[in-house]
Order: C-alpha cells, then sequence, then structure tokens
C-alpha cells in the first residue's frame, strides 16, 4: 500500500499497462522528455524509451488520427490532449471517425485507444483551459466515457480503459492531480461501467462525479453533522457504460436523487440519470430529482467569481438540505 | 521501342517516350483495373438514374487511372486510405463489384451490409481501411496505421488519397508534418481534378499546384504526374512505395485530372467552362490513353477486347446479385456500435 | 426502358422538365442527353442509360414530375415503329401523364406512387427489435398526484399508499404546500388512520404457499376482473355501508304482470309482442320511490351530496366472468314497455360487451336481483357514488297471519337496501324502503 497523488498514479496506471503490453504506446505534446505539463507522466520517456513515449507537435488532428490509424491495425495507443476544452478542435475523430468506424464498416474496422484529458475547472485558468465537457463525448454513440475521483481508479480504470476493445476517453480533473490517496501495490485492473458507493447513508442519494465526489461527500459529512441528514454519495466513475442499477437501487432506498455537476446545466450528464431515474424509480421518489450543476456560462478565470460558479461544499448541503426540508 | 505520342495533363498533344519498364502483364493488370473501374462507375451512375442507388454517390469517373496505377503498383498487405470518392480504390484493390455496388444500393449483399454506404467502402481483408468522408480526416488515420508499421517493424506501406480541395484543410498540414518528422511509411495521394467541390481549385488555393506547391514547406520533394496516364501513376507510385517500404519516409504526390461528373450526383457541374469536359474526354481519356498503351507496345486488339468484354460481364453480373440480394436484416441497426457487438451503454 | 425522374439530392422531392433535347421516335445512344431537369437546387442534364428509341415521353417542358416518376420510355427496335405512328399525334395526347402541371412553389405532390423498379423490390425484414429498451418505464400506476381536494402527493407516496390501502384522502400531508409524502403514508399506516378497514390481503406469495400441495389453475384477471377487484375493495373500505330488510307482498304485482302479458298483441306466429319481468316492475317501483324520498336520490362527492330530479337506476347484469351494470334513464318517468324493452337491449349488449361506458356510468342508486337463483335474501356492495343498492331476493309463499287470526299465503319477497351512511341515515332508509314497498304492494300506481 503507498500513498500516491493523483498525477503519480496516472503514470503508474500507464506504465503498468506500458510493462504488460508491448503494444501499448503513448502520445502527446510534452509527454515525453518534459514529463507532461501536469507533471502526470514523469518517468515514462526513461522507463519505456523513445519509441513507445512519442512527444507530438501542437497537432491535436495528427495525435488522434495517429492513434486511431494505430489502433486500427493492431496497436493500443494511449493519446494525451493536454486539455479537455482542445478536444474541440479534434472533434471530428470523437464525433466522426474512431467512435463510429466500428458500426460503419459493419464490425471491421476496431478502434482500442485511450485518449486521455485533462479536464475540469477550479484551477483558475478562464474559460478555454477549465471545461468540463465529459458530457461532451456521452452523447456520441461508440465512445465510452470515464473520469475517475482518486488516485487509486486513475490506476484501476486506466488499465481497463486501456484493455477495453472500444474507444474509452478518459477525463482526470486537473484540480485533483495533487491529491494523494492510497493505492494498493501489484496490479489494478477495474472494471468499466461500474459506480461505486462512496459513502452510504438513508435519506438522499447524491451522484457524483470526479471532483464533485469530494466535494459531494464533504456536503454529506456537513449534513449529517449539522441537520442529521444521512446522504448517501455514488462516484460514478463512468458515464458509458453508464451504472444505473446503483443508482437506481440507492435511489430505491433513499428516495431522493441529487446530482452534482461540473458541466454547464444544458444537456450536462446529471440530466440522463434524473431522466433515468424519473422513469424508471417514479414511484420510489419522495420529491423531485434535483440537479446542481455550474450554471450554463463560460467559466470566469477569477478565484471569487470561478468558486460561484462551479458547485461548492455549501452549496450542495444547502441545496440538498432546503430541498429535503422545505 | 519506338518513340510514341502520349498526353500530359498540361496539353492534349505533347511527346515523351514509351518506356518499356513496365512488362506487359503488369499492364494489363492497370487496364483491367481502370477498364472495370470505368465500367462500375458508369453503373453506379445508372443504377443513380433508376433510383436503385439512394442518397449520394462521388463517382471517379475519368479519374481511374489513379487508382489503377498506384492499386497496382501496392503490395498485398498494404493499405488503402480513400474519400468519399473511393469506389474506385477500393475496386483498385480487389474487392468485388457486388459488394461494392451492394453497398451503393443499400443491400444485404453489399460490402459493410448497408450500414456504410457508398461514401464508406472499407475491406479490411482487402487492405482498405476505410473511405473517410470528412475532409482530411484521414491522413493523421494513415499516418497512425504507418506509425503501426514503423513501430513493429512490418513492411507495408500506407497510401492515402484525397483530392485537391483537402489540401487546404488543416488536418492535412499536420499529417505532412507528423509523417516527416515522424520518416512514416505513408504515401499521400492528391488527385487534383482542378476543382473542389464546385469551385476551381486555383480560386481557393495560394499555390498553383495545391498540393506539390505545399511539399517544400514540409521538405518533401514536389512530384506532379499525369493522373491519365496509367503508366505514369504507376511509375511515381511504385517510387514512392518503394522509397517508403525501405524507410525512406513519406511521399506526397499530386496527380492531374478530371471528373467527368459533378461533384456528387446532386451536381450538374454547370461552373466548367464550355468545351472542357469534351478536352478532356476525348483527348486525355484515362481508357483511350491506356487502351493506345497496350496496343502501343504490342498487346493485340483481340486481348484487349476480351478485357473488356470480360469486365462488363462482370459489372452485369455483379448487376444482377445486387438486385436479387435482400435488404438488410432489421437486426444490423444495432449491432457492432460497441466491441460486443451491441449498442449498450448501461446496465 | 423507363427513364426515370432521378433524385438530385436527398432533399429533393420533385424536378420540371426544363427542355427536351430529343423528341418522339428519335434513336438515342446510352449516354446521350435526354431532357434537363430543374429542382429547387440545381438544374441538370438526365442521359440516357440505354440506347434505343424514345417511344413515349410521359411529361412535356415545363411539368412537375415526382423522384421515380417514369418521364420516358425507351424502347428497342421493334416498337420504334409503333413511336413513328405515335409521333404524328400531338405529344401531349400521347401522354397518360402521371404529372403535374408546374405551378409556381408547387408544394410536393402526395407522392404519386413511384412506378415498380426494374428489379423487384425487396421485402423488408420484419425481425422484431426494441432499441427503445433503454429506459424501462413502470407499467403500472398508483392514482394521480393531485387528490380531488388538491392535495398533491408524491410518487412514492403514492405507491405506499396503494399497496397498504391507505386512504389518502384522510392523510395530512407534512411536504412542501401540504405535499403527502412517504413519511406521511408510513406516520398513517402505524397509527392506522387512514389505513382502511382491511388490509389489501395476503400476498401471492402467501396464498400460494398455502395451497402449494394442492394443484390449482391460475387464472390471470382480465381488465373487467381488475376493475370489480379493485372498486369493491374501494367501496368497501370507503363507504360507510348498513343494511336495512324488508319483507314486500308481491301477489298484486305479480297478478299485475300476468294480466299485462296476457294483454301483449300476438303476431301471426302466436308470439305475444312484449313479455314484463318482475324485474323491470322492481325498476319501475324503485325509480317511484326514490322520486318520492328525493334525499336518498343522490350520490357521495367528497365534501358534498349531490341530489338528482330524476330516477336512474343500474342494473346489474350478469356476464361471463363478471358483471355490468347498465343504467335506465328517468326510470321514473318511462313506462313500464319502456323499461322492459331497454333492459333486455341492454342485457343483451352487456353480455356481448357491447356496452358504451355512457351506459353504465351514473345513476344514484342500483338493482341486484338474484331470486332468480333461489335466494331468499342478500346484502350488495353500493357501486360508488351511489347512495343505495338493493338486493332483490327470490319470491315465495310464506305462510302469514290473516285478518281472522288464521295462517293463509302470500307471496312474498325480502329486499335488503345497502346505504352510505354519507347520504343516508336509518330513517332516510327506511323512509324509501317503505316507499319501494308501497308501490309494490299498490302496484297501479305504476301505471299512472
Amino acid at each position: 500500500m503507498a500513498e500516491l497523488t493523483y498525477r503519480d498514479a496516472v503514470a503508474r496506471g500507464i506504465a503498468q499497462e506500458m510493462q504488460r503490453d508491448p503494444d501499448v504506446v503513448f502520445l502527446g505534446e510534452d509527454i515525453a522528455k518534459a514529463g507532461g505539463v501536469f507533471k502526470a507522466t514523469v518517468g515514462l520517456y526513461e522507463q519505456f524509451g523513445p519509441l513507445r513515449v512519442r512527444d507530438t507537435p501542437i497537432s491535436e488532428q495528427a495525435i488522434l488520427g495517429a492513434a486511431m490509424g494505430a489502433a486500427m491495425t493492431g496497436l493500443k495507443p494511449i493519446a494525451e490532449i493536454m486539455f479537455s476544452d482542445f478536444i474541440a478542435v479534434c472533434f471530428d475523430y470523437f464525433a466522426n471517425e474512431f467512435s463510429k468506424s466500428r458500426y460503419m464498416t459493419n464490425g471491421q474496422v476496431k478502434c482500442p485507444l485511450v485518449v486521455r484529458t485533462g479536464n475540469g475547472g477550479a484551477a483558475r485558468f478562464g474559460a478555454q483551459h477549465s471545461q468540463s465537457v465529459e458530457n461532451w463525448c456521452m452523447m456520441i454513440p461508440g465512445l465510452k466515457v470515464v473520469a475517475p475521483s482518486n488516485p487509486r481508479d486513475v490506476v484501476g480504470l486506466l488499465a481497463a480503459a486501456v484493455r477495453d476493445p472500444d474507444p474509452v476517453v478518459f477525463f482526470e480533473h486537473k484540480s485533483l492531480y495533487a491529491v494523494k490517496g492510497e493505492v494498493e501495490d501489484g496490479e489494478i485492473v477495474d472494471t468499466l461501467g461500474t459506480a461505486k458507493t462512496v459513502r452510504h447513508g438513508t435519506d438522499a442519494t447524491i451522484v457524483a462525479l470526479a471532483l464533485m465526489v469530494p466535494r459531494a461527500l464533504a456536503a454529506a459529512e456537513k449534513l449529517q453533522a449539522e441537520h442529521g441528514i444521512n446522504c448517501e454519495v455514488i462516484d460514478v466513475r463512468s458515464l458509458v457504460p453508464l451504472d444505473t442499477h446503483s443508482i437506481l437501487e440507492s435511489v430505491g432506498r433513499t428516495h431522493r436523487l441529487f446530482t452534482v455537476e461540473e458541466n454547464p446545466r444544458l444537456c450536462g450528464w446529471g440530466a440522463e440519470i434524473v431522466s433515468i431515474v424519473a422513469d424508471e424509480a417514479f414511484y420510489e421518489l419522495d420529491g423531485p430529482p434535483v440537479r446542481i450543476t455550474t450554471p450554463h456560462i463560460p467559466l470566469p478565470s477569477a478565484d471569487i467569481l470561478e468558486d460561484m460558479a462551479i458547485p461548492s461544499v455549501d452549496r450542495i448541503a444547502q441545496t440538498v438540505r432546503r430541498s429535503l426540508e422545505s | 521501342m519506338a518513340t510514341k505520342k502520349t498526353i500530359t495533363a498540361e496539353s492534349t498533344a505533347p511527346v515523351i517516350t514509351v518506356r518499356d519498364d513496365i512488362d506487359t502483364a503488369t499492364r494489363l493488370r492497370i487496364y483491367r483495373s481502370i477498364f472495370e473501374i470505368r465500367e462500375t462507375e458508369q453503373r453506379a451512375h445508372d443504377l443513380f438514374l433508376q433510383n436503385l442507388v439512394k442518397g449520394t454517390v462521388h463517382l471517379s469517373l475519368g479519374m481511374e487511372a489513379i487508382a489503377a496505377g498506384c492499386g497496382v503498383a501496392m503490395e498485398p498487405g498494404d493499405l488503402t486510405f480513400c474519400t468519399y470518392r473511393g469506389h474506385a480504390h477500393t475496386l483498385a484493390r480487389g474487392v468485388p463489384i457486388e459488394k461494392v455496388l451492394g453497398e451503393l444500393m443499400g443491400r444485404d449483399i453489399g460490402l459493410l451490409r448497408g450500414k456504410g454506404g457508398s461514401m464508406h467502402l472499407t475491406s479490411v481483408e482487402h487492405g482498405v481501411m476505410g473511405s473517410y468522408a470528412i475532409i482530411g480526416a484521414h491522413l493523421p488515420i494513415a499516418c497512425g496505421a504507418a506509425w503501426r508499421a514503423q513501430y513493429k517493424g512490418q513492411k507495408d506501406v500506407s497510401v492515402c488519397f484525397f483530392g485537391d480541395g483537402t489540401t487546404n484543410i488543416g488536418a492535412f498540414h499536420e499529417a505532412l508534418n507528423f509523417a516527416v518528422i515522424w520518416k512514416l511509411p505513408v504515401v499521400f495521394v492528391c488527385e487534383n481534378n482542378l476543382y473542389m467541390e464546385y469551385t476551381p481549385i486555383s480560386e481557393v488555393t495560394a499555390v498553383k499546384d495545391p498540393a506539390a506547391g505545399r511539399a517544400s514547406a514540409y521538405g518533401l520533394e514536389p512530384i506532379i504526374g499525369n493522373g491519365q496516364d496509367g503508366d505514369e501513376v504507376y511509375r511515381i507510385a511504385k517510387a514512392a512505395f518503394d522509397k517508403a517500404r525501405a524507410g525512406g519516409g513519406p511521399s506526397l504526390l499530386e496527380f492531374k485530372t478530371y471528373r467527368y461528373s459533378g461533384h456528387s450526383r446532386a451536381d450538374p457541374a454547370k461552373y466548367r467552362p464550355a468545351g472542357e469536359l469534351e478536352d478532356w474526354r476525348q483527348n486525355r481519356d484515362a481508357v483511350k490513353v491506356y487502351r493506345q498503351r497496350l496496343i502501343d507496345t504490342g498487346v493485340s486488339e483481340d486481348e484487349i477486347a476480351s478485357i473488356e468484354t470480360d469486365a462488363k460481364q462482370k459489372v452485369d453480373v455483379a448487376t444482377e446479385a445486387c438486385k436479387a440480394s435482400p435488404p438488410p436484416p432489421a437486426e444490423l441497426l444495432t449491432t457492432d456500435v460497441y466491441a460486443d457487438g451491441g449498442w449498450a451503454w448501461r446496465n | 426502358m423507363d427513364v426515370l425522374m432521378p433524385q438530385l439530392g436527398e432533399t429533393v422531392a420533385e424536378g420540371k422538365i426544363k427542355v427536351w433535347f430529343k423528341s418522339l421516335g428519335d434513336t438515342v445512344a446510352a449516354g446521350d442527353n435526354l431532357f434537363e431537369i430543374e429542382t429547387d437546387k440545381v438544374s441538370m442534364e438526365v442521359p440516357a442509360i440505354t440506347g434505343g428509341v424514345l417511344s413515349e415521353i410521359r411529361a412535356q417542358e415545363g411539368d412537375v414530375v415526382p423522384v421515380g416518376g417514369v418521364v420516358a420510355v425507351i424502347g428497342d427496335s421493334a416498337s420504334a415503329a409503333l413511336a413513328a405512328g405515335a409521333k404524328a399525334a400531338p405529344a401531349k395526347a400521347a401522354v397518360p401523364a402521371p404529372v403535374t402541371a408546374a405551378a409556381p412553389a408547387a408544394k410536393a405532390p402526395e407522392a404519386p406512387k413511384p412506378p415498380a423498379a426494374p428489379a423487384p423490390a425487396p421485402k423488408r425484414s420484419t425481425v422484431a427489435m426494441d432499441p427503445m429498451r433503454e429506459v424501462r418505464t413502470p407499467e403500472r400506476n398508483f392514482g394521480p398526484v393531485r387528490l380531488p381536494n388538491g392535495v398533491t402527493v408524491t410518487p412514492l407516496a403514492r405507491r405506499l399508499a396503494f399497496e397498504a390501502g391507505v386512504n389518502l384522502a384522510q392523510v395530512k400531508g407534512s411536504g412542501p404546500h401540504g405535499r403527502i409524502i412517504a413519511g406521511d403514508v408510513q406516520a398513517a399506516m402505524a397509527s392506522g388512520s387512514g389505513r382502511a378497514a382491511v388490509s389489501s390481503g395476503p400476498t401471492l406469495a402467501q396464498v400460494k404457499a398455502l395451497y402449494k400441495h394442492v394443484p390449482y389453475e391460475e387464472v390471470t384477471l382480465d381488465g373487467m376482473r381488475k376493475v370489480i377487484a379493485k372498486r369493491l375493495v374501494e367501496a368497501s373500505q370507503t363507504v360507510p355501508h348498513f343494511y336495512l330488510s324488508m319483507d314486500v307482498n308481491i301477489d298484486r304485482v305479480m297478478a299485475l304482470r300476468e294480466e299485462l302479458n296476457a294483454s301483449a298483441p300476438k303476431n301471426a306466429a302466436g308470439a305475444p309482442s312484449f313479455k314484463l319481468s318482475l324485474n323491470d316492475l322492481i325498476v319501475k317501483a324503485f325509480a317511484l320511490a326514490l322520486t318520492q324520498i328525493p334525499a336518498a336520490n343522490a350520490v357521495w362527492a367528497e365534501d358534498r351530496i349531490l341530489r338528482f330530479q330524476q330516477a336512474d337506476i343500474g342494473v346489474a347484469v350478469a356476464i361471463e366472468g363478471g358483471l355490468l351494470t347498465p343504467v335506465v334513464r328517468n326510470a321514473d318517468t318511462k313506462s313500464v314497455f319502456t323499461i322492459s324493452t331497454e333492459m333486455r337491449d341492454f342485457a343483451t349488449r352487456a353480455r356481448d360487451r357491447k356496452l358504451k361506458p355512457d351506459e353504465y356510468q351514473g345513476g344514484a342508486a342500483a338493482i341486484s336481483n338474484l331470486g332468480m337463483y333461489g335466494i331468499r335474501e342478500f346484502s350488495a356492495i353500493i357501486n360508488p357514488p351511489h347512495a343505495t343498492i338493493l338486493a332483490i331476493g327470490a319470491g315465495e309463499r310464506r305462510p302469514v297471519e290473516n285478518g281472522q287470526g288464521g295462517v293463509s299465503f302470500a307471496t312474498k319477497m325480502t329486499v335488503t337496501l345497502s346505504c352510505d351512511h354519507r347520504v343516508v341515515d336509518g330513517a332516510l332508509g327506511a323512509q324509501l324502503l317503505g316507499a319501494f314497498k308501497s308501490v309494490m304492494e299498490a302496484p297501479a300506481t305504476m301505471l299512472i
């Protein structure tokens, strides 16, 4: 058992898979010699050499196209898109290429690749380097979408993503890179499409992802301590495939649902979860499902403004309390 | 071998030498391919007019020699990446005609059983790694396939076909730079048919030769060939493929050519100056040019006719097979979205 | 070969013939341009895809043809002579024209069926498929979100109340705006308030466990059985019933019935034109009683009572698998003959399940008659929102004390009136039953 930061866990996860399978290769901007702009890939170049860990030009389309071409002809590439905001400049590959090739070719072309990307706000980077865009990928048939909230899940889910035969977009949260957590020794391989109940409770279910998971947990503790409200917190971990069983089962016990999303409100992933719960667990609901989201605005840079926008511990706690007690 | 008249893109009647560096068997393969593509594309056109081909089709009528010359120059195992105008390149790798026409017609017999359509022809077993309908997207993808060959020490070459219009999109430039810095075994083949969709390419491009004019920016040799001459295509392509296979890195080839039909079936191509099409058809038609080449190199009229009869018959047989094929079964609608074979995104 | 209007782009539904390059009877080669068409997107020449003789031109310049429509026919040389003959005639006349004249902005015509394609159209596959199973919507509903008194109930509270048989009307909501939430239903269940007299009974598993050693056949519930089960549970749990019984001497009404039936005109075959049943007379008598005691001719409506001027009476009709209660409207003013005819019609159509909902809905009272089965007396469950139901037993000869202190026999029938105590109190019920008895025992009043 070792205590690792989230960023160390990224390197460990990649190393674990590269060691296991020589077909796993890694490319991206500044990822090799520089060890990544977030220092999440330090040591990989030294360990695996220039043929397997390759710096690229600032060419996001070339990075993803190359990853796809390599994947469809036998490699298992991991590509890094430095900031998830840059997905917008190479969205074609997500929306039209590696997501659809299997279907369009009637199963002939397979794209087992992973796109890792730094996602999310709270780092004061402003509107073009702070977005949570996991919902952009969630809406595309053919993609899988994963977003770990802690170092242990980074290793386990990254391994699962690399071994998955479908293209997986792996959203690392920039504001979690420094967070530490216990990671067991040895190989860790998780399962995609499994949510995790990170706090058991009876009064309400709070569903969260990535940075919102620690915040939801803190809010749950606060609600317990100050108001005697006992919340269950579920870390979704994987938006596609989506573990609806865990969520529905929990709502079946608590009868209230809250989603905490960093996405701006419109078409955030919580909307899909609320829709499923409202449909299938309608007669379990003892109050309206509530979405706690970033407002439908671009993110500002100033800390005081950004903190107002992204769901905070206080906002989560207040929203849950008001909804349960009013 | 005697000096003979032949044709380039630049003029209708220059004189160059017919060289005997290509053996007759290869020439016959090239002609068979040119002729099959011509007949199949013409059939696709006719089936469209009979409403048996739905949606849209982008034909390579007039441009056959490039796909054929490159196709014959490729080795088994080499990979083809082409565009939505990709019937020709798919056929040139030996994909059966009925699989191509059947896909256009949305029948179960089709290459993709109707799930892809005209713009997405793919046959991995023939090395046709896909037809890509988003301009430029497949150049980086071809780089990736070439990277795999380089990484694994495999000897195949990735060949990526695209039109003149593609040279103005970002992915083209990203891919060229990428291929050069990684010295990848990839060959980019620009089919310059003088029009990007509906607009003359010269009106929207900073340089005279849209691909070759950019080559030097990436440290590549500018290579221009006559896309109407199967021999010239074959020679240039073979040299580039050999270089890539030998570890010499990428090449960028530009072939001048002309498409006889509009951009797609919805385009009547009214933007072309009067007489232009007729000029190309009469004086530089890929079939005519190569037929004459065969005669000039001593192939008998009978042998040529037998190739032509055989190709026409294959197209007829394929057409009937497609008409007889049922549509794809309904259960195909939701297969192969994910690797488990289905579409499920949740439990 | 037919020359079709091609699909020039997926968004185009029709094309206009702009100009013909060939004339009827012309010899054409494959690739020759035949005509030029114009759509809202493009104009374009259409070439022949086969050689031959242009033997038919079905659309002239200016005509609009839907995509797939036949514009012309190219024939082989055999039909050339035919075409040559036709050439002399004005072109229009030779055209059977599945075309519409060009109109500015002509909307896509109600697509004339495109002619059959040269190849047989492949059959559509009919494999059942359900890509919509992405969400599993519950099939059951547990009642409305808003109660008649305006209080709203959360989905969970509705389900809990339904399953536990809690009457939500008696539960106080503690949620926002007085909404009833799950906790309120649970509190009501715990305290017994709002709890109906009877629980919803043992579960399927419990019942099956009791009979696990006995062979049985499982009968699934059809819609009618479900409605009966639900409504009668509801009625027995929510309507405060009480019962009044009385014996009615029916000698005179039987005699009247016989007399009336005997007077029925007979047709050629000797069959009477009508045959009144005792039940027809009972309906009439009960109707008259209801109009005489108007306070009982009423229904319960949540927080008030609705009283009626006319007597509409539901009459239970047993049918295969259940029962229906068609309502005889204005029975107080209808003749016995009319009532009889109506009842006969109702009974027939009820057995065929052909009654319309408005024929078995409404009314303020009902009659259930099991006399024909020899039942001496019984009590019936009120069919809400009715205030009463009259249960009719069998008429039988019973000894009665006569005026001389001896015993004689009379035909008597025991009737039991079930009353909704919210509408009809004991005395009122007794008055209604008394009025019924009076009419039955002095039946001439029914003929007035």
